[in-house]
């Protein structure tokens, strides 16, 4: 922001400037003017409260509306995870509400080939007529099974409603098998329950806050760093394990530059340390837990002196945080991360990570990890499902994944392509894409778009223009959040709450919210018993009414509170465990029986080669990746990505910081260029990119053509044998000044 | 406020915790849609300072915007008398005085003044629309991290003057003269 304040002023200040130098002293004579504290009257006439979708964190927040237009958007201090405040992204949700690339009009595919950017406005009739004749065929000719959701965001409830109605249990989310869903099967296995969004995690009043690549402050979850930073103030010991110097490792006592792929040795080796020398909770480990006898067996070998040659972390350092973490249990946590979908062999990590966590007994403890409560409302009644809650069809190669919980978006991938699947019966005909841009989400590019190339319908229901949206079919244009109301529905947290998604201004445009499509689309299919009420709010209301909220007071401050409720041993909670043992599992049972490990191996990764960088991606808090990237009011200050590199590297290569480079991968797949970051905060084996930049859709007027695309780098992964979860920070880049000759792509390590 | 000092009597500071702030930037796009700060400009900005050379290194991140000088060089270099003092010592600028001659701009030590494209200098201003009634400026109200505190600094009960009693505390470029009233908590 520094280096280019100047810019602005010179910019400022050089053109319009002069101009209305003149005309300020042409037409006033300002010696008389009165001074007077300048109002910039952004407060609206109305103040509508509702709850953000910038992210999928769900923030309360309160709208100014003036004269019919939204002016600024704040945090609802009533809201238990806003308290107030936001995240940068929040406030820009006035970004999203007035981007002028949004979809305004229902399209139709013209184009001969999906991808061909060809299509036709037409009315809402001949969309939704269009959709509903497609699926039907699909059904009829296929079976309703053939028809898969993949749905990101709060507004999906009402799509996946329809599956279900429609009779297909293929509802799927990149957020699961290419994000959190290793954690999620990691916790189960051990705990019984997941971590969930947002994550049961009392970080505020943590002693010591373990982060293993999780880079809080740059992934802005609100109430996760607002809790963070008051744990910060407080005093609280931050040790972070991550290859870059992140914001978090700015504020830690311990920053550990580990070697990427190998957290699980220095993680195993904290536990070997932590039960060597007897420093976890014994009590809690013996009346909660089971297989301690064949966890300690198994830690025997993994000691820092071991892990210290896998991990680069010298062993009295591993000593030393070891001590620090087991010193301030049971307030003390090791963070299950968020994106974990790594190395293949993720759900393993997350295990240790689990177990870690066990063995300070911080499960269920205050500054630890809380057992979630919510306040929920009696759904609305309509008949029952046709379709079984998952199908069968999500098989990547064939292979069934027994612990995936949720249905694999890669899979649905592989199973659209003819001969390539085992589920059962023909491919998958039909996609209905809400809200996810597939083209950047998922990885292996070439695969997602040759399974478009063979489905018979593909539906993109969006807000913006993302790539997917080019391959479709037909785009239904859907409003935003701040133009809709949306189902309403429990948020498990530390304390009881319901929040409520009301419009703040009509929708845009032709856009229409995503309860009237779906419900449209279920009157054309003869499923409209399914989709009983007149509208949203009615539905809502219902709802509401029937489960005796006040719902005036629920419209009026957007979110009601429930009376708090033990949710650690302190508050004096019984813990209990969803496992089949009613335990802690830290050796898995279930996971010998399935033929896995079932305590956490070390595997080793292969590592970059000479010249060779690891390819990361993460975060950076404006952006919620390519959702927001388009969004001009956030991109004022950060509005394309940049390759971090380590300086020496950089140095060694000749390049110097702001040259224009380009990745190439493995495979010999070539990114955009963009400009090179180089910094101390980063080893010299990996080099780290924001990912949702190099848009190429030419619907995104602001961001094609900024930065580059991480995800086009993404043609390898390691698939976790335990939850089908596709690992894909193992893909290795050389890294060449933008408009050198191409070279020769370097062959990948064996 | 506290209703321990009359208005005339306040010297409003704003105290940054550089231990806290994690640099996300919501302070900058808070103020931009509070105050209808036009595209390309801010009235905030953050400064992430790294130092040291891997794996041995530090950070320090701030969050700057204008020091509201109490021997503001802005005011007493302004020409035209655009560039005042009001409630709380804050500086402000009164648009239509302003002729656009950027005096100001090169008389400031923290490079916090713009050229709004209605051709007057603008900056930030404490939000002192807001704080006259009763709210706190907009970035300190949006800021996740509980990093910006603003009060009277003449108060010795308001949360800036314990801050700066109990806190470590230092001001950007205090050899300026100009007596700046942003504090950074480190």
């Amino acid at each position: 922001m520094v280096s280019t304040r100047r810019e602005f002023i010179k910019i400022g200040g050089t053109g319009v400037g002069a101009v209305a130098l003149g005309s300020g002293v042409t037409t006033k004579w300002w010696g008389l003017d009165r001074d007077v504290v300048p109002d910039p009257r952004t407060d609206g006439d109305q103040v509508i409260p509702s709850f953000c979708e910038l992210c999928f964190w769900k923030c309360g927040i309160l709208a100014h509306v003036r004269d019919g237009k939204v002016t600024k958007i704040v945090g609802n201090p009533e809201h238990p995870l806003s308290r107030g405040h936001l995240c940068p992204r929040g406030t820009g949700g006035v970004g999203l509400l007035y981007d002028p690339d949004r979809l305004k009009k229902p399209l139709l595919r013209r184009s001969k080939k999906r991808g061909g950017q060809e299509f036709e406005e037409v009315s809402w009739e001949k969309a939704l007529d269009f959709t509903a004749e497609k699926l039907l065929r699909i059904k009829k000719t296929c079976g309703p099974e053939k028809v898969a959701l993949f749905s990101h965001g709060y507004g999906g409830t009402f799509f996946k409603h329809l599956l279900f109605a429609y009779g297909s249990g293929n509802v799927t989310a990149p957020s699961y098998g290419q994000c959190r869903g290793p954690r999620e099967v990691g916790f189960q296995l051990t705990f019984g329950s997941p971590v969930g969004s947002p994550e049961v995690l009392d970080i505020a009043n943590s002693r010591c806050i373990t982060l293993v690549g999780s880079h809080l402050g740059e992934n802005m979850h609100n109430t996760q760093v607002q809790d963070f930073a008051r744990a910060v103030a407080n005093g609280a010991t931050v040790i972070v394990v991550d290859p870059r110097y992140s914001t978090a490792a700015g504020k830690a006592r311990y920053w550990l530059p580990i070697k990427p792929g190998t957290d699980l040795a220095l993680l195993l080796a904290w536990a070997h340390v932590i039960v060597a020398e007897g420093l976890y909770d014994r009590e809690y480990v013996e009346k909660y837990a089971t297989g301690f006898d064949e966890l300690k067996k198994h830690l025997e070998d993994k000691t820092p002196e071991w892990a210290w040659a896998e991990t680069s972390i010298a062993p009295e350092l591993i000593v030393e945080t070891a001590r620090v973490i087991a010193g301030a249990r049971p307030a003390s946590l090791v963070h299950p991360g968020r994106h974990t979908t790594w190395y293949g062999d993720d759900v393993q990590r997350s295990r240790a990570i689990a177990i870690l966590n066990a063995l300070l007994g911080s499960w269920g403890r205050r500054g630890g990890f809380f057992i979630p409560t919510s306040m929920s409302v009696p759904p609305y009644p309509v008949p029952p499902y046709a379709a079984p809650a998952k199908t069968a069809q999500d098989h990547p190669d064939g292979v069934v994944y027994p612990f995936a919980d949720e249905v694999l978006s890669h899979g649905v991938c592989d199973a659209t392509i003819p001969g390539r699947v085992g589920g059962p019966g023909c491919p998958i005909k039909g996609w209905i894409v809400y809200g996810t841009n597939l083209i950047q989400a998922l990885p292996q590019r070439q695969q997602t778009l040759d399974a478009i190339q063979h489905l018979e319908l593909l539906v993109a229901i969006d807000v913006l223009p993302a790539e997917i949206t080019g391959y479709a079919d037909v785009v239904l244009p859907e409003a935003t959040y701040l133009e809709r109301w949306d189902d309403v529905g429990p948020t498990p947290w530390s304390e009881p709450f319901l929040a409520i998604r009301q419009p703040v201004v009509p929708p845009l445009a032709e856009s229409k919210p995503g309860w009237w499509i779906a419900k449209e689309l279920a009157n054309r299919m003869d499923l409209g018993s399914y989709f009983p009420w007149d509208d949203a709010e009615k539905m809502v209301v219902a709802r509401l009414e029937k489960g005796g909220v006040d719902v005036k007071a629920l419209r009026t401050k957007g979110v009601l509170r429930g009376k708090k409720v033990p949710v650690t041993t302190e508050d004096g909670l019984e813990l209990a465990f969803g496992t089949a043992t009613k335990k802690i599992e830290l050796y898995s049972a279930r996971m010998a029986e399935a033929g896995l490990p079932p305590l956490p191996p070390y595997t080793r990764h292969p590592q970059p080669a000479d010249g060779q960088f690891r390819l990361l991606f993460g975060r950076t808090p404006t952006h919620t990746f390519g959702r927001t990237t388009n969004n001009r009011f956030l991109s004022e200050v950060y509005a394309e990505n940049e390759v971090w590199m380590n300086a020496r590297a950089a140095r060694e290569r000749g390049l110097a910081n702001g040259d224009e480079v380009v990745l190439v991968n493995q495979d010999g797949v070539r990114s955009q260029p963009t400009r090179l970051k180089a910094t101390q905060r980063i080893r010299p084996d990996c080099v780290f990119v924001v990912h949702g930049y190099g848009h190429e859709s030419p619907g995104l007027r602001f961001a094609k053509g900024r930065g580059l695309d991480d995800s086009r780098l993404v043609t390898k992964v390691e698939v976790d044998p335990v939850a089908g979860s596709t690992g894909m920070s193992v893909n290795f880049v050389t890294v060449e000044k933008a408009g050198a000759a191409a070279a020769a792509a370097p062959a990948a390590e064996a | 406020m506290s209703a321990a000092t009359t208005t005339a009597s306040r010297r409003y500071v704003m105290t940054v915790d550089t231990r806290q702030c994690v640099g996300c930037k919501a302070c900058v796009l808070a103020c931009k849609g509070e105050n209808a700060v036009p595209d390309g400009f801010c009235r905030d900005w953050v400064v992430e300072e790294v130092r040291g050379e891997f794996p041995v290194l530090s950070a320090e991140i701030r969050s700057e915007r204008c020091n509201h000088c109490t021997e503001a060089p802005c005011v007493k270099n302004c020409p035209t008398g655009a560039s005042w003092v009001a409630e709380g010592g804050t500086v402000l600028v009164t648009h239509g005085k302003c002729s656009g001659c950027k005096a100001c701009i090169s008389a400031c030590p923290y490079d916090a003044r713009f050229v709004h494209p209605d051709g007057y200098v603008d900056k930030c201003t404490f939000c002192l629309h807001r704080v006259q009634k009763g709210l706190m400026p907009a970035c300190v109200t949006v800021c996740p991290t509980g990093t910006l505190t603003f009060g009277d600094a003449h108060d010795p009960d308001s949360a800036v003057s314990r801050l700066l009693r109990t806190r470590k505390s230092k001001v950007a470029h205090p050899e300026s003269g100009a007596e700046p009233n942003l504090y950074f908590l480190v």
